[in-house]
Parts: structure tokens; sequence; C-alpha cells
């Protein structure tokens, strides 16, 4: 422990940068995937356009896409916005075909009863599709939650500082203690973050308790590495 | 009043679904359509409330074609019963008995008690207020979502295969209650079925489509017993398989009454004396039974 208690300011510094750099990422896919996999579920077309197209952004390395992205975005090639935009993309990139999964899950006959009572289209997406949608989002959210903690860390390998950090350090200094300091610290967040979620559907989802069904909502969200597919 | 005026529907993949349909619903009766599936019959239905729009022709409610009604307008002021209820499973069955009148800007404390009420109507305890559509059975979704189908008291209420999904025993007394409803709140209904048993157990008026959207007959169910239209229709209601034939048997001596029985030799009903004077076929409320 005395690796750690001489640098608890470090590790902090670092847990609470990792956290920063996780959030937004996650957030973005978010906000970003819900409405472009809700397109995609309008049609065949829009589906294989939308899905295969997210679906290759994972396929890009990380480490070439932080390289490329200054070039890109033009932003500082040690700025953190590069790492926070390469993982944005990469959220994107699991959330979409999740929440594709998400509106399909909507049951047709539920939809049409909506439009039969006098829901607009607008209130149909937001007062129904959307909330049904809710139980695989989540699940998808908590898939893009653990990865997005895990890729932080690669940002270490250009100049971001968290809690990465500690491995490539802890490495090469060979102190055993750092490194698995770092281990430990991310497995924290991302458990915390799950719980968070978790924790989130109960309060907004609160009809979706005691479904036996949770398991198969949860097999419906898959890293979107099978870019074939476009169901 | 409802007016089917030269309809026909084709939907963008080419299927015709409703060819050159006339018909006129009176208010405040039953009109059923019935037909085997993918005769046309839900295309029809939901003509009315515009979720599907004709190719040609024209829906009229009370003399004014529906085209020319905002659509989301039109079908908060329609009752629809669909199948398997379509509850919204996010909703308590309170919320979901308040849809149109929370839609349209009800407040929500009276939408509330008004959800309650309706519950008693359909024979629903109250008590199921604040449970959630899954924690409810087949038939009791059904009945939740008929309640909810009058919540914004419409004038008409259109049901789809409404009670398809559930147990004959229950089937019966939904249709009984639906038939109880109807007479109590003059609604104008429109029943989707597939089953003609049900349809002769709830019509004012037929309607019965055969594939390809065409009206093979139109007429009360005593009408289309008497006289079918054509052979289809005869076989349809399975009348050529003797089906529908009840006969009398002999007045029993020591009642004095006599017994009807089916072309089985299943007994079926009782002749009220005074009818049992008219003596040979069977008059339409003999055959109801
Ligand atoms: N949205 C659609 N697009 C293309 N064809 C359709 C559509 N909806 C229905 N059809 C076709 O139109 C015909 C009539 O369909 P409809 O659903 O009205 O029949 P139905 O009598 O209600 O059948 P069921 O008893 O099976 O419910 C069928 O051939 C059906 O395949
Ligand atoms: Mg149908």
């Amino acid at each position: 422990m005395n690796w750690l208690i001489s640098n608890f300011d470090l590790v902090v510094g670092l847990t609470v940068n990792h956290i920063r750099l996780s959030v937004v990422p996650i957030i973005v896919g978010f906000v970003v995937a819900v409405p472009l996999a809700r397109i995609a579920v309008t049609g065949r077309t829009a589906r294989a356009v939308i899905i295969t197209s997210t679906s290759l952004l994972y396929t890009i390395p990380s480490l070439p896409l932080f390289v490329i992205l200054p070039a890109i975005i033009g932003t500082k090639v040690l700025s953190d916005i590069n790492l926070i935009v390469a993982l944005s993309i990469y959220a994107v990139a699991i959330m979409v075909r999740a929440a594709a999964d998400a509106f399909t899950s909507v049951p047709v006959d539920v939809k049409q009863a909506s439009l039969a009572m006098g829901y607009s289209r607008w209130q149909q997406f937001w007062r129904v599709e959307f909330p049904l949608a809710g139980p695989v989002l989540l699940a998808g959210m908590r898939v893009v939650s653990v990865s997005t903690i895990a890729l932080v860390s690669v940002g270490v390998l250009i100049g971001s500082q968290n809690l990465g950090y500690l491995f490539t350090n802890g490495k090469q200094r060979n102190i055993l203690e750092e490194v698995a300091t770092g281990i430990v610290a991310s497995l924290l967040i991302a458990l915390v973050f799950d719980l968070i979620l978790v924790l989130l559907g109960r309060l907004l989802l609160p009809w979706n308790r005691k479904n036996g069904s949770r398991s198969a909502q949860a097999d419906s969200v898959r890293l979107p590495i099978t870019v074939g597919d476009v169901g | 009043m409802i007016e089917f005026r030269g309809v026909t529907k084709q939907y963008p993949d080419g299927t015709l679904a409703i060819e050159h349909v006339d018909i006129v619903i009176q208010p405040r009766t039953i009109t059923v359509l019935v037909g085997s599936s993918g005769s046309g019959k839900t295309t029809l239905l939901r003509m009315i409330n515009r979720m599907v729009d004709p190719t040609s022709g024209q829906v009229l409610v009370d003399g004014t074609d529906v085209a020319t009604v905002d659509p989301v307008r039109l079908r908060r002021s329609i009752g629809y019963v669909m199948q398997n209820g379509g509850l919204l499973p996010h909703r308590r069955i309170v919320d979901n008995v308040a849809t149109v009148p929370l839609l349209r800007g009800v407040a929500k404390s009276a939408a509330r008690a008004r959800s309650l009420e309706l519950l008693d109507t359909v024979g629903l305890d109250r008590g199921l207020a604040d449970k959630y559509p899954r924690q409810l059975s087949g038939g009791q979704q059904q009945r939740v979502g008929v309640a909810r189908a009058l919540a914004a008291d419409p004038n008409i209420l259109l049901m789809d295969e409404p009670f398809g999904a559930v147990d004959p025993i229950v089937r019966l007394e939904l249709q009984t209650e639906l038939r109880r409803l109807q007479s109590a709140l003059d609604k104008t209904v429109v029943f989707v079925t597939h089953d003609i048993d049900e349809a002769f157990a709830l019509a004012d008026q037929m309607v019965i489509l055969r594939t390809g959207g065409i009206v093979a007959q139109i007429g009360t169910p005593a009408e289309v017993l008497a006289h079918p239209a054509d052979d289809f229709v005869a076989s349809f209601i399975g009348a050529d398989r003797g089906q529908r034939r009840l006969r009398l048997q002999p007045r029993d001596p020591a009642s004095g009454r006599i017994v009807v029985v089916d072309s089985a030799g299943r007994p079926a009903g009782l002749i009220e004396d005074d009818h049992a004077s008219i003596g040979d076929g069977a008059s339409p409320d003999v055959k109801a039974s």
C-alpha cells in the first residue's frame, strides 16, 4: 500500500480525469445514436446504410484514429478533445445498433394502438416508442459505459492523463502496485457507472421491474463487429 | 351514420384489399364485418378512422368525408379496440384508460376519476387501476381496451377481433357485455371478426366479405340466414352443410313445450308457446341460441 499512500493525490486526479473523459462520450453516444437508430428502423435502405456505416466506424483501430483526428478536426495533437471525439465515435457505433434493436423491440400492436388512440407521430415517439425502447436502450448503454471506460486508458498513448497512465508508468518502472491500482480504479469506475445506469433504469422504467426477460434484452446488445450483417 | 361510397383500397405493393365497397351503417347499431383471413376487414375498419386512406371512393361519418378531417383529431373522437388489447405496457391501467382524455387536454384528476368509473362500466375491479397491463389476464386486458375506447365518450366504436385472443367462455361473457354496453350507451359499433357465430351473436347488420375485399352480402342475420346471397355465403355461414338447421321435436306431452334441436340432434332451445303455432321452420330468435 506504500505506493498508493504516497501517490494518493495522483491517483485521485487521474481517476477524476478518467471519469470526465468517459462521461462525455457515453452521453454523446446516446444522444447521437438514438435519433440515428430511429431513422434506421424506418426502412430497409435506411437500416442498411446507417447500421453498416456506424458499425464500420467501430472497426477503425483506435491508435490511428487518435493520430488522424487532429488533422481532420483541427485540434492540437495532444488535446483531450481528440480522445473524447474518438471515444464518442466508438460509443455511437455500439449504441446505434443497440438502439435500432431497442426500437425494433417495441411491439407493432402497441404502436398501432397508440396511432389509433390519436397520438401524433411526435407524441407517439416520445410517449410510446422511446419509453418502451428503454430496457434495450439501457442494456446498450451498459455496454457502452464499460467499453468507454476501458478505452479511455488507451488515451495515454496520445498524452491523455488518466488511469491508463498507471498501467504504462507502472510497467516501465516495474511497480506492480501501481498497475494494480490502475486496474482496480478503472473497475470501480465501471461498476459505479453500471450501478448508476441500473438505478436510473429502476427509476425511469418502473413498469419493467420483475420482468423475467432481462437477460434476453441484454443478449440483443452486441459489439457491432460483424459488419456484414445488416439485419 | 357511417357510409362507404364506392371505396377501393389498393396497397402500394399492389394488393387489392377492398374493391368498390358500398356500405351504410346506421347509428346506434352493431355492424359486424365478417370474412375469412385477408378479406379486408381490418382495412375497411381502419378507413373509418383514417389509419388507412382509400385509393378511391369516400368514407363519410355523419355526412362528412373523413378525408377532410385531421386524422389525429378524428381518431381521438372514435373509440378503437384491438385484438390483444393493444394496451401501453408502460402505463398503469388507470392511465391507459385515460389515454385519449389526456391527449385531448382533460385535467389529470378528472381523467383519472372518469377512468375509475369506466372500470366499473366494463365490470372491472377498481383495485386493478394501479396495476400494469401485463399483471392482468387476457380477458381483463380486453375489458380495459374497451374502457379505454369509451373514455372520450365517442359516438363510434371500432373493434378489430377484440375477443379473438380469449378463451370461449370469456369470449361469450364479453359478447354479452358488449351487447349490454351498446344498448346502454347507444354507440355505433363496427365489429370485425372471422367467427361467423360471433357475427350472428352480435350483429344488427352483417357485412360478409369474400377474398379480394368484395362484399358478398349485407343484411340482418335473419336475412342472411334465410336468403344467403350465393353459394359462398351459404357455405360461409355453414348453411350448405346443414349446420344452421334446427328442427322441432314433437311437443313434450308432460309440459306441452316444444324443444328445438340442432343438426346433430342436440337441444338448442325451447319454443315459446305463441311461436309454436307458426309451426315449421325456425324464427331468427330461436337461432340465436
Ligand atoms: N399495409 C399493407 N400493405 C400491403 N398489403 C396489406 C397491408 N395490410 C393488409 N394488406 C393486405 O390486404 C389484404 C387485406 O388485409 P386485412 O388486414 O384488411 O385483412 P383482414 O380481413 O383483416 O384479415 P385477418 O382476418 O387476417 O386480420 C390482405 O391480402 C393483406 O395481405
Ligand atoms: Mg384483420
